[in-house]
């Protein structure tokens, strides 16, 4: 009876714990530079995080945010493995300056195109810069509206923590 | 019997819990929220009014739940009421935006709202631009399907939004749509998906049926065919795409110039785009010929921004310094224009001479509109197709001329500055918003300092001048604005229209702004005056007239 009881416990608890976990990536279909799309729900980076941070080339924030990103991108990858998506809110008027701008400024960053806000409304994003963390079970465990100077570093020990 | 009661009652608790995280979890809800609310004083030197309301607000909330392959979501939005500028045609509390999703791999389909873009949108585009109050949602059914790799089809047959009245009121006009897509490097994978190659075809069929006209005058299709196609190839590092839009004959009303006003001629649209980027430097040249491409979901006059089906984007750089984005910006002529623009980016390598430690960014981006040239057949009696147009050919009335230069350097790791500099010809008749129907001869100077003290605290300092004979003559702009951490920040800024001929209104425009920002959620308050400008998305421009008083903002998504 006992054991019978623990068991009950040991199952019902299970099950609420199975019930328990954060937020997945919505189903989005983007197409990437080359064209080919992308659904961003299956984008795997070997169980590391992933940074998705929305931006367009007329967001002066956005920019200052991914440039700064862009000179510790190189350590943040080597100590943890990350990979930044900078998906871009850009329409037909300005798609085209896309990627002139992500070479210009040497980015290498994983760059997604949302040209009529699909993942943007998706994801509940009001306006850019809006930042989110994923973890390697693709949860958002993490998201920021807005960019002030430092903001990077928080951003950081975040993905740290992971 | 006890115990294989409890066993059972444990397990059947244990299914529902697990049944309720079948696709992961109970499901997820994903959505944001935002309210602006502005309180009016009255200012008669800026004509800012004090409407009888004495205040405006601006809300609305989009709930999505998504569970497996199922999604579905609303938006509550609320005007009550409407903030100055914002177009008086929302006004009240209710469902905005409603729909029901499912979808897998191959399969997508959308019952209620959806938004849809083809193409570059010259086609067709449902898009929402919220704080300009542009939603053209559709309401009706999308499926887009996904037969064989490599080949994406879409259809729609909807309605769209029109005003919003205690609740969404759509358009009496019907829009159907087709388009299809194949990428070849996908569909050809075995021999293809490792090539230099890229290509992607497309085409696209949009169709309305209306039967809103206000004229007894002239018989009017009932139903509009607009078609085309697109390509985008990429070889290397070289890009091109290119998209041509034929709209069949759709007379619209146009009530400030006769030659144009319900003409039977087809429309047509061509864009093309080419070019070359690499680590450093890119090079970029768009082209684009549109006349007679505005198309709405009926033939009666409404507010420009109302009704819209396709969307013919500006070829013009949107700039975000307020004296150059807000005073004489451009937006496509919708009657139609021939444009040019290019674009060159490039980076001066870190640790050279030139470049600095961190390298030293130049982009130059040049710009231009004209009216096409056009052969005016005096029909307006008989046939009425009015005046024919040759791809490209244009006239030489300009509407516009923008070439600007930005150098952005940052010294150190506390210091980093840019200049800026805009000069522009703007033909106040092309986009028909400001007051002085003249040629507008405007050069800007910007420096942008943005100083790092220590982790905690920085400030960025904003210089602006702009310089015209015309118009409302000079102004100067100045703004400081201080960083506390990651949640603080205090601007104050200051615009002189010290040029101005008449002297009554050489006025200050200051304004103070508070923001607070922790994770998603955003507080502001403004206080001041605020000039009058003009807000441009693409080709749509709102003009916002002059304000004084307090704005309250919150946003936030969960």
């Amino acid at each position: 009876m006992k054991k019978l009881l623990t068991l009950s416990i040991a199952l019902v608890a299970t099950g609420i714990l199975m019930a328990q976990t954060g937020k997945s990536l919505p189903s989005v279909k983007l197409k990437d530079l080359s064209g080919k799309t992308i659904d961003i729900s299956t984008f795997e980076n070997d169980g590391k995080p992933i940074i998705i941070s929305f931006w367009a080339t007329w967001c002066k924030p956005c920019k200052a945010e991914l440039n700064a990103i862009a000179e510790e991108y190189e350590d943040w990858q080597d100590e943890t493995g990350v990979t930044l998506i900078a998906v871009s809110i850009d329409d037909a008027r300005s798609t085209g300056r896309v990627e002139p701008y992500v070479n210009g400024q040497g980015w290498e960053y994983e760059i997604l195109l949302d040209p009529n806000g699909d993942f943007k409304r998706a994801m509940g994003v009001n306006n850019v810069p809006h930042t989110f963390l994923v973890d390697g079970n693709g949860k958002i465990v993490w998201q920021h509206n807005n960019y002030a100077t430092g903001d990077e570093e928080e951003l950081y020990k975040k993905v740290q923590a992971l | 019997m006890k115990a294989t009661k409890l066993l059972s009652i444990s397990f059947c608790l244990f299914l529902s819990t697990n049944s309720f995280s079948q696709d992961k979890d109970l499901g997820t809800i994903i959505g944001n929220f935002q309210t602006i609310s502005q309180y009016y004083n009255e200012d008669t030197l800026i004509n800012a009014i004090l409407p009888d309301h004495k205040m405006g607000m601006n809300s609305f909330a989009n709930i999505n739940y998504t569970r497996g392959n199922f999604n579905a979501g609303v938006r509550y939005e609320s005007y009550l009421n409407p903030i100055e500028g914002y177009p008086t045609s929302f006004r009240g509390s209710g469902l905005g935006y409603r729909y029901v999703n499912w979808k897998n791999k191959d399969l997508d389909v959308t019952v209620g709202n959806f938004y849809e873009q083809y193409g570059s949108g010259l086609i067709l585009r449902a898009y929402e631009e919220r704080n300009l109050g542009i939603d053209n949602a559709l309401d009706g059914v999308k499926i887009k399907y996904t037969p064989y790799k490599g080949i994406y089809l879409k259809a729609f047959t909807g309605k769209q939004r029109y005003i919003f009245n205690d609740g969404l009121t759509n358009g009496n006009g019907l829009i159907r749509g087709f388009d299809g897509e194949i990428n070849l490097n996908e569909l050809l994978d075995s021999t293809f998906n490792e090539s230099k190659l890229r290509v992607t075809i497309g085409g696209s069929f949009v169709s309305k049926f209306n039967i809103d006209n206000k004229t007894p005058d002239f018989i009017l299709p009932k139903n509009v065919g607009s078609y085309g196609g697109r390509i985008g190839l990429r070889y290397g590092k070289f890009r091109f795409s290119g998209e041509y839009i034929i709209k069949e004959n759709d007379p619209y009303p146009d009530s400030q110039d006769d030659r144009f006003n319900y003409v039977y001629k087809n429309g047509e649209g061509i864009i093309l785009n080419l070019g070359y980027s690499t680590k450093g430097f890119a090079i970029d040249l768009s082209a684009k010929h549109n006349d007679n491409m505005l198309s709405r979901s009926t033939n009666v006059t409404v507010g420009p921004t109302d009704l819209l089906i396709g969307y013919v984007p500006t070829l013009a750089k949107q700039h975000t310094y307020s004296l150059a984005s807000t005073l004489y910006p451009y937006a496509t002529n919708a009657r139609g224009e021939v444009a040019f623009q290019a674009d060159v980016i490039y980076r001066i390598p870190k640790k050279t001479k030139l470049g600095g430690k961190y390298g030293t960014v130049i982009s130059l981006n040049y710009a231009t509109a004209f009216a096409p040239k056009r052969e005016y057949l005096n029909d307006m009696t008989t046939s009425r197709k009015g005046y024919k147009t040759t791809p490209f050919a244009m006239s030489d009335s300009i509407f516009f001329q923008d070439f600007n230069v930005e150098i952005k350097r940052k010294f150190n790791k506390k210091l980093k500055a840019s200049i800026n500099y805009f000069n522009f010809v703007f033909d106040d008749r092309a986009i028909l918003v400001a007051k002085h129907h003249e040629l507008i001869f405007a050069q800007i100077f910007v420096l942008d300092v943005t100083q790092k003290f220590n982790k905690k605290n920085s400030i960025r300092y904003e210089a602006q001048h702009l310089s015209t004979q015309q118009d409302q003559g000079n102004w100067a702009f100045g703004q400081i604005e201080y960083t506390y951490g990651s949640h603080w920040s205090f601007a104050i800024l200051d615009q002189y229209n010290y040029g101005n001929r008449d002297e009554v209104l050489q006025l200050h425009y200051l304004l103070g702004n508070i923001g607070y920002v922790t994770g998603p959620h955003r507080f502001s308050f403004q206080y001041g005056r605020q000039r009058a400008g003009i807000f441009c998305v693409g080709g749509v421009c709102r003009a916002v007239p002059a304000s004084n008083g307090l704005t309250f903002t919150v946003t936030s998504s969960f």
